[in-house]
């Protein structure tokens, strides 16, 4: 029997905005930059106040060989950079830009001349990409695995599995031959075989479009579109090459330990479009959702536009928003300001009711196993969230903690109402400590 | 004021008070039938168990200064199954006991909803089967289900299990299946049992594997030992306990491995006990056994986490 065939939870899609047509929103008045939107060290301001910049100039420069550069999604003047606060908890540099509302290119923008795997890797470092599906892995460090590690297979992450979020599915609607031609890319540049496209059944019409596209190109003996029924957290990168290809990431370990690349379906286009235009990452698609918006609908904004913005451009509150979720209902993170910028790696705002945002009493654990049920990875979260209220740092490591991806599903389906992957997080965060600490004493014996 | 807080953001409308609700709504059938089968006075009983359970937790919980707990409805709950455990003749301060010793002796002293080692109904059957052998054995039925003068006197009558221990006149089966016969308050009626479980088999409040190996084995077992196995699946209180005690939460397996080696040990101890035992019944003396050992079973039944598991060797073709 499939143990993990049946795990996951299936949650309200309320995808409200699948028919919505993509609406573009320029009129920001300050566009509010972010100097770190990926995982791993971000960049360092490399203008000042007074500047002028264009859109696609570079405003942020790696610091290492993990960063890539960020770029001004708008023309303008560079008003200050501030320090702040932002929703992870750490403080961040932004650059703040006063649109002109010109959209001037930089005049020196070019398509990039690629002509092996190096240069093609070179490319989409320099284009500003990280993972768009949420996480924000840079994309060049993907494309570039170690040398030991052959990846025989491509998967395109086309399940968008989080309950609102409509933007991937509305790319693959729209932009279904702009994916391809940035898959073929991928394929050609990295010699990979063969690429599986991953949708699920819910979008049909994106769907259809993307398996006609396939059919009439020229990799249509290379690529395969896989429809599976839709089920959280399908597109979790962990989850999508096991249910895609049976084959199982080990523990700690990433997707190239078994000749895997996940790429999401925005990102495959991004390149797609750099290779053909030279302009790097400075625009995003997000779904904009929640009680609290007047009108719901896919937009496309320069990155570091202001929530608040946004919201108002878009038309305005309908009620007043109790709270507000970067990304998705289950992973995504709530913020505490309405000036915090949409960063790359966003794909949805969500505001939400006081209603929405209720957040119901916790009582004690039946034991009922419905979390260990829905659990993806296997684990027992009842015995995780116990162990880490305890600070039971070696039952946690006993109970495989750090397979946890917190997609939250034990959260969700737990009748006790309790903080399972909440506690868990903080169990992480022990165990990780621990796990220093150890090493630290070996060291020191040593 | 924005709200912030970990994700997830969403809950499913899922509580403990429904899923004990649930089992109250299945329960409810076979206790109308009991007042059909033992009158008025079952009734009382039942509620009289009900009621002080509740009271002990709020009492108790209100003595230890825990949060209130009542209104999750598993004290209700506990009440219930208690008296339908019960011989419908049972004094009232028996019963009264009976709920002291369920809520206070075996749930609350151990910490209370969720941390219970044994289920607490089934303790409190033990506890009064130990001190008063005579009342909680005294078995009977109105008397005009039995074509006697009297009406609606509860008479003295063997169970069916106790009949066979006797080697007397066998119940028949469908005697047994549609409960006209003596026997505890919630016992007696395996039709209207099984059409709860159904209902929360189909809620999915409880899984089928702990029924299905419980009763499968204790069918098997009985009838390698050439007795009739569907007399046994309908008679005593296998039903009840196999749908409604071995799959309490608390005190079982939370996997379905594990679910389905603690019904295979029930099974095995209830048959033993009903073959060769002083007593004619086992299923309570077999779920308690299997309660102690559910944290052991909950160890050995653990799945390895996905990671652990062998990749499967070829590419999926969807």
């Amino acid at each position: 029997m499939d143990f993990f065939a049946r795990s996951g939870i299936h949650p309200p899609e309320s995808k409200h905005t699948e028919h919505a047509e993509l609406k573009v929103l320029e009129r920001f008045p300050l566009i509010r930059i972010p100097l770190q939107q990926q995982i791993g060290p971000g960049t360092k301001a490399c203008v000042k106040r007074g500047d002028e910049v264009y859109v696609g100039q570079i405003i942020g420069e790696p610091i290492a060989d993990m960063s890539v550069p960020i770029h001004s999604s708008v023309s303008g003047k560079v008003e200050r950079i501030v320090t702040e606060i932002q929703h992870t908890g750490r403080p961040m540099s932004l650059v703040e830009i006063k649109n002109d509302f010109k959209y001037n290119p930089l005049p020196e923008l070019a398509p990039p001349e690629v002509f092996d795997k190096e240069s093609f890797v070179a490319a989409v470092r320099a284009s500003g990409l990280v993972g768009l599906g949420g996480a924000g892995f840079p994309t060049h460090f993907k494309l570039n695995p170690p040398p030991d590690k052959q990846i025989d297979l491509l998967l395109i992450n086309g399940m968008e599995c989080e309950p609102y979020i409509t933007s991937d599915d509305l790319q693959m609607r729209e932009y279904g031959a702009e994916i391809l031609a940035g898959v073929e890319q991928v394929l050609k540049w990295l010699e990979i075989p063969q690429a599986i496209i991953g949708v699920e059944h819910n979008s049909p019409s994106g769907n259809q479009n993307l398996k006609q596209l396939i059919q009439e190109s020229n990799i249509a003996d290379k690529v395969k579109l896989v429809t599976q029924r839709a089920r959280y957290p399908l597109g979790a990168e962990k989850m999508l090459i096991y249910k895609l290809t049976g084959r199982v990431v080990p523990e700690g370990g990433l997707p190239h330990d078994v000749g895997c690349l996940v790429l999401n379906v925005g990102t495959c286009r991004m390149i797609q479009q750099y290779l053909s235009t030279g302009m790097p990452l400075v625009r995003k698609i997000v779904t904009l959702d929640g009680e609290a918006v007047r009108r719901p609908g896919n937009y496309e904004i320069p990155i570091g536009a202001p929530i608040q913005d946004l919201v108002d451009l878009s038309g305005g509150f309908q009620k007043n928003a109790a709270k507000i979720i970067m990304g998705g209902p289950m992973m995504g993170v709530a913020v505490s300001d309405l000036q915090d910028p949409i960063i790359k790696n966003n794909n949805a705002i969500l505001l939400f009711s006081a209603e929405q945002a209720a957040i119901p009493d916790e009582s004690a654990c039946i034991l009922c196993g419905r979390c260990t049920r829905s659990c993806p990875m296997g684990l027992v979260p009842t015995a995780l969230d116990q162990a880490a209220r305890k600070e039971n740092t070696a039952k946690l490591e006993r109970f495989y903690i750090m397979d946890c991806i917190e997609c939250g599903c034990c959260t969700y389906v737990c009748p006790a109402k309790r903080f399972l992957v909440q506690n868990i997080r903080v169990g992480k965060q022990l165990v990780r400590q621990e796990r220093s600490r150890q090493a630290a004493l070996k060291k020191e014996e040593a | 004021m924005l709200k912030v807080s970990a994700s997830p953001h969403i809950r499913d409308n899922s509580s403990s008070t429904k899923i004990m609700g649930d089992v109250l709504i299945a329960l409810l059938p076979a206790l109308l039938f009991a007042y059909y089968v033992f009158g008025l006075r079952a009734v009382i009983l039942s509620l009289v168990t009900v009621l002080s359970s509740v009271f002990f937790e709020w009492s108790g919980n209100r003595l230890m200064r825990r949060p209130q707990t009542i209104q999750d409805l598993s004290a209700a709950v506990t009440g219930l199954l208690l008296a339908f455990n019960f011989p419908p003749s049972l004094p009232l301060w028996m019963a009264v006991l009976g709920s002291f010793v369920a809520i206070i002796g075996s749930k609350l002293i151990f910490g209370g909803m969720g941390h219970n080692i044994t289920n607490p109904a089934l303790t409190a059957r033990v506890f009064l089967l130990i001190c008063f052998p005579q009342e909680m054995t005294d078995f009977s039925i109105l008397a005009r289900h039995l074509g006697q003068a009297g009406d609606y006197d509860l008479v003295s009558s063997a169970t069916a299990l106790g009949k066979l221990r006797e080697n007397s006149e066998m119940s028949s089966l469908k005697q047994l299946f549609f409960g006209l016969q003596a026997g505890c308050i919630g016992e007696v009626s395996a039709a209207l049992l099984l059409l709860g479980a159904a209902y929360l088999l189909i809620k999915q409040v409880i899984d089928p594997w702990t029924p299905l190996a419980f009763i499968g084995s204790t069918m098997l077992i009985v009838w390698i030992a050439g007795q009739n196995p569907l007399f046994h699946l309908l008679s005593g209180g296998l039903i009840l306990g196999a749908f409604y005690m071995a799959t309490d939460y608390v005190t079982t397996p939370y996997s379905p491995k594990g679910k389905f080696f603690f019904g295979l040990g029930c099974g095995i101890i209830t048959a033993l006990i009903r073959l060769y035992g002083a007593t004619p019944e086992g299923v309570s003396y077999s779920i308690l056994v299997m309660n102690i050992l559910t944290p052991h079973l909950n160890n050995i039944c653990r799945e390895k986490p996905l990671s652990h598991h062998l990749s499967k060797q070829e590419v999926a073709h969807g």
